[in-house]
């Protein structure tokens, strides 16, 4: 099942609507690192509220799109990983380390509007 | 007794709420993570466990995908008053684990993984064990309880 993906001003909002294999995932992956590069996109909110599970490959797939999108210039936060998934990768030793997190859509805007103005703001 | 008889009589003290669902491509290991939670949930495990067990579930049959290519999972409920719970029997015929202690380290992986499939199964459910024969096959037994004696 593909992700859609949204483009919101300068950011990207890929959408999960249900449970992912690997292969969706990795797709999502290629499809958000291709299109921060089309878009000029500045950043990247994957909303993971409708996973079922985030299990050791969504979050290496998760980490990856990341790693990556800041390599192209863009930040990444994930949002909307409910307490029973945060609590299943804890237990797992999942830790999404050096990936931002946020609780929801609008927490994870706010997020990526002050990296922007703090990049702003360090380019003064 | 006939054979034919003697298969009746095994099938019939097979537990009803018993699913069998073979892996072999990472769609399956979806419909297995699912099919557990769903099992979960109609036997009372609230939410965070029935999150937990899918999450064993999707790690061990991963694994089956990515050493083995093919396996199968089998589901089980069990009611037998303190020992309840949820059994998953994980079972392949691929190359086997040389090396158990090390493949249950956290960060240990031959895949090019994270290397937290096996020891995170173990974390998340009460119980775990595997059979490994190299060259043979691999059987992971793991088990939530549903009201772990703590």
């Amino acid at each position: 099942m593909e992700v859609p993906i949204l483009k919101q001003g300068q950011y990207l909002i890929a959408s999960i609507q249900s449970a992912l294999t690997d292969a969706d995932l990795s797709q999502l992956r290629e499809a958000l690192i291709a299109q921060v590069g089309r878009y000029r996109a500045r950043g990247v909110i994957v909303d993971v509220t409708a996973l079922d599970v985030m299990d050791s490959f969504a979050v290496r797939t998760l980490r990856d799109v990341t790693h990556m999108a800041r390599l192209r210039g863009s930040e990444t936060v994930i949002v909307g990983i409910q307490p029973e998934v945060a609590f299943a990768m804890v237990q797992l030793g999942l830790t999404l380390k050096g990936v931002a997190t946020a609780l929801d859509l609008e927490e994870g805007l706010a997020f990526l509007n002050q990296q922007a103005r703090a990049r702003v703001d360090h380019a003064r | 007794m006939p054979a034919d008889e003697r298969r009746l009589a095994v099938a019939s003290t097979m537990p009803a709420d018993e699913r069998r669902l073979a892996v072999a491509t990472d769609k399956d290991v979806v419909s297995a993570r699912q099919l557990g939670r769903e099992l979960a949930a109609g036997f009372g495990f609230s939410p965070g466990d029935q999150t937990v067990i899918a999450a064993a579930i999707s790690e061990i049959a991963r694994n089956i995908l990515m050493y083995a290519r093919r396996g199968e999972v089998v589901l089980r409920v069990t009611h037998d008053g303190p020992r309840s719970g949820i059994v998953v029997v994980a079972r392949d015929e691929g190359p086997g684990i040389p090396d158990v202690t090390r493949a249950l380290t956290d960060g240990y992986s031959t895949s090019g993984g994270l290397g937290l499939g096996l020891p995170g199964a173990r974390r998340l459910m009460d119980e775990f064990e595997i059979v490994t024969d190299v060259g043979h096959g691999t059987t992971v037994t793991m088990s939530k309880l549903k009201r772990p004696q703590r």
